[in-house]
């Protein structure tokens, strides 16, 4: 049986990643699971500078899913090549770094910093994220900017580059083919959708922020939705992710068009669920009598 | 100004199934858990707390994190102290016996112990919870502290034998039915001069931890609180549980929930 899948010129020896936010650098993994099984791991973003994030509460929980507001916390590219880098590169795993930003200058920073960094043979360009005042969802909510922005790191990005695209635009495919002809060696989606809570008794929003990107199963229609059009229309490869919790979501983002899926909020109740979706998926391909991953990227039914 | 202690090396965090063998009622709004593992278990600290996965709630997504309140090491069980507040302790308090319950742990730092004999424990409503285990591991290291605790009224408070056991009990009810009357901060052993104690450990309700807290810094006594902060992951990688202190924002779950209140 073979579960290897191609993403542009990245070989993952099986379609099963982690979500960026939600598998910290993968150390924190280690207590859980063999990292080195996992087909890829997509690590916390990163941004020039060191930022602190939004204030407490960044978390709320909702029907089926979270609202998260934790707003790109993280130290900053210099500190992720000289400390983190050194402490991860040698996991044996397809490390992607998810790469965030508030200006255009700021994206080619960080790729350009990547770029030189031997262990990691991608990244994910976050154009999604709704969480950050400046840039952000901004950059991947306007076809033209998003283009942009990817035609500027494809210049000083000569590895895989993935585009992560947000939910909260009203035609995904329109951003998608931009991006495509960008130079995007692949697209990820989706990204968190915008919403909010509020507590009824105190009368106050729950996040300080008021707003927050919901992810989880809440999300898990929407997204199956958007991989499928988006893999419709566009030639590159698609990774599919919101919502997975189990090995039978990772097969429905795979027959709507998904060539891999990334896993993230189904982590924090199930730090091992990724492994047992590996498992899973070899099971399934047995069932159905499939015998390599690649014959279920889009082989879904329709009459 | 001491660092909390994080000098020990973590243990390896597990994932396990416990059995459920005692659901003990202790009034209206609060149950004890008792959950035996099916191996030996870790080394575990006061402060330190687990992740519950809450089955068959339908409005509970997230696992739910609670403090270890007791060890008992030959039986291989912990106790978890628990105030039903919403769908996921609501649950988790009609749980039977021998049940079965994920949980991942240990988690967290842990209260600083042994390097001071005179000390006081402070703690409000279910904030007694890790205290407990606390004063059990104190008496292990030849330390009875004073055990100081804040309850609403007479008929609410548990456990007191217990408490007695380990050190001396000193209690506050708001409406004066038992103790003195008022809140743990309005205790009369704060309305000396000088406060003899070395350290103070408290855990409780924001605005209690907050006046302990400043309390301790007019008499120069080390601090040390446990945040309750609402958490995803409970494991470091959310980023959710973020409290700022001195060294920007730290996580709760893993630099915490323990903090000494100088680093606030
Ligand atoms: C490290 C840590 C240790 C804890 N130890 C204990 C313990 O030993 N015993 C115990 O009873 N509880 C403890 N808690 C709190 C406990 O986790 C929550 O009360 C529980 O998760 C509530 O779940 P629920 O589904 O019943 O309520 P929900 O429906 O989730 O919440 C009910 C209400 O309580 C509020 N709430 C929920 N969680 C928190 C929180 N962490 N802080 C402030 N408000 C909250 C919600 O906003 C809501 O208004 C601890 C929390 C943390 C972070
Ligand atoms: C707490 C949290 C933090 C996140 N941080 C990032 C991030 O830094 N960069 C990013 O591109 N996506 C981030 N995401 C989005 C996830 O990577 C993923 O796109 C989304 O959560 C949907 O997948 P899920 O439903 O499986 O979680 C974050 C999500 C959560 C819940
Ligand atoms: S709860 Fe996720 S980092 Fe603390």
């Amino acid at each position: 049986m073979d579960l290897s899948v191609n993403i542009g010129n990245l070989r993952l020896k099986n379609p099963v990643m982690t979500a960026s936010g939600t598998f910290g650098y993968g150390e924190e993994y280690l207590d859980f699971l063999d990292v080195s099984q996992l087909g890829g791991m997509v690590v916390k973003a990163v941004t020039s500078s060191n930022r602190d994030g939004n204030p407490y509460p960044r978390m709320a929980e909702t029907p089926s899913g979270m609202l998260n507001s934790v707003g790109l916390q993280n130290k900053g590219v210099h500190h992720f090549v000289q400390e983190i880098y050194p402490r991860i590169k040698d996991l044996n795993t397809a490390i992607v770094v998810n790469v965030s930003g508030s200006t255009l200058e700021e994206y080619v920073e960080v790729a350009e910093k990547i770029n030189e960094l031997n262990n990691i043979p991608a990244i994910e360009l976050n154009i999604s994220c709704p969480n950050v005042k400046h840039g952000g969802m901004a950059f991947g909510t306007n076809p033209r900017i998003a283009a942009e922005v990817t035609a500027s790191v494809r210049k000083v990005f000569r590895k895989t580059l993935i585009v992560k695209l947000s939910p909260n635009v009203t035609s995904i495919t329109e951003i998608a083919k931009a991006v495509e002809g960008a130079g995007a060696d692949a697209l990820s989606l989706i990204n968190t959708l915008l919403g909010m809570a509020i507590d009824a008794e105190s009368q106050k929003p729950v996040l300080s922020t008021v707003t927050g990107g919901l992810s989880g199963p809440a999300i898990k229609p929407i997204a199956l939705r958007m991989v499928w059009q988006t893999s419709q229309c566009v030639h590159v490869p698609v990774i599919g992710m919101g919502g997975i919790m189990n090995t039978t979501d990772a097969i429905e983002f795979l027959l709507a068009g998904a060539s891999a899926v990334e896993v993230g909020t189904a982590n924090f109740i199930n730090p091992a669920v990724t492994t047992q979706i590996i498992k899973g998926i070899e099971s399934y391909m047995q069932r159905h009598k499939v015998n390599t991953v690649k014959e279920l990227t889009g082989a879904l039914k329709i009459k | 100004m001491s660092k909390v202690e994080t000098t020990r090396i973590p243990e390896k965090k597990l994932i396990q199934d416990f059995t459920v063998i005692q659901n003990i009622r202790l009034n209206a709004r609060h149950f004890i858990l008792e959950l035996q593992s099916p191996d030996q278990l870790p080394g575990l600290f006061p402060g330190q707390f687990v992740q519950v996965l809450v089955e068959h709630s339908p409005s509970t997504f997230l696992r739910r994190p609670f403090s270890i309140h007791e060890v008992n090491k030959e039986n291989r069980s912990i106790r978890l102290l628990i105030q039903i507040k919403g769908h996921g302790t609501e649950t988790l308090s009609h749980i039977h016996i021998l049940d079965k319950l994920n949980l991942i742990y240990p988690l967290g730092n842990f209260f600083t112990t042994g390097d001071c004999k005179k000390v006081l424990l402070a703690g409000g409503g279910c904030g007694v919870a890790p205290l407990l285990f606390l004063a059990q591991e104190l008496n292990k290291k030849g330390i009875r502290p004073i055990i100081l605790t804040g309850w609403k009224t007479k008929a609410d408070i548990f456990e007191a034998e217990k408490y007695q056991q380990y050190g001396e009990l000193l209690i506050t009810t708001e409406d004066g039915s038992e103790g003195e009357k008022g809140l743990v901060t309005q205790h009369s052993i704060f309305r000396k001069e000088k406060l003899d104690f070395e350290r103070i450990y408290c855990c409780g309700p924001d605005p209690m931890m907050k006046a302990i807290g400043k309390i301790s810094k007019t008499h120069g006594i080390d601090c040390e609180v446990s945040l309750e902060n609402t958490m995803a992951c409970g494991f470091g990688v959310c980023l959710c549980c973020v409290t700022p202190t001195i060294h920007g924002n730290q996580r709760v779950c893993t630099e915490g929930p323990v903090f000494n209140t100088n680093e606030l």
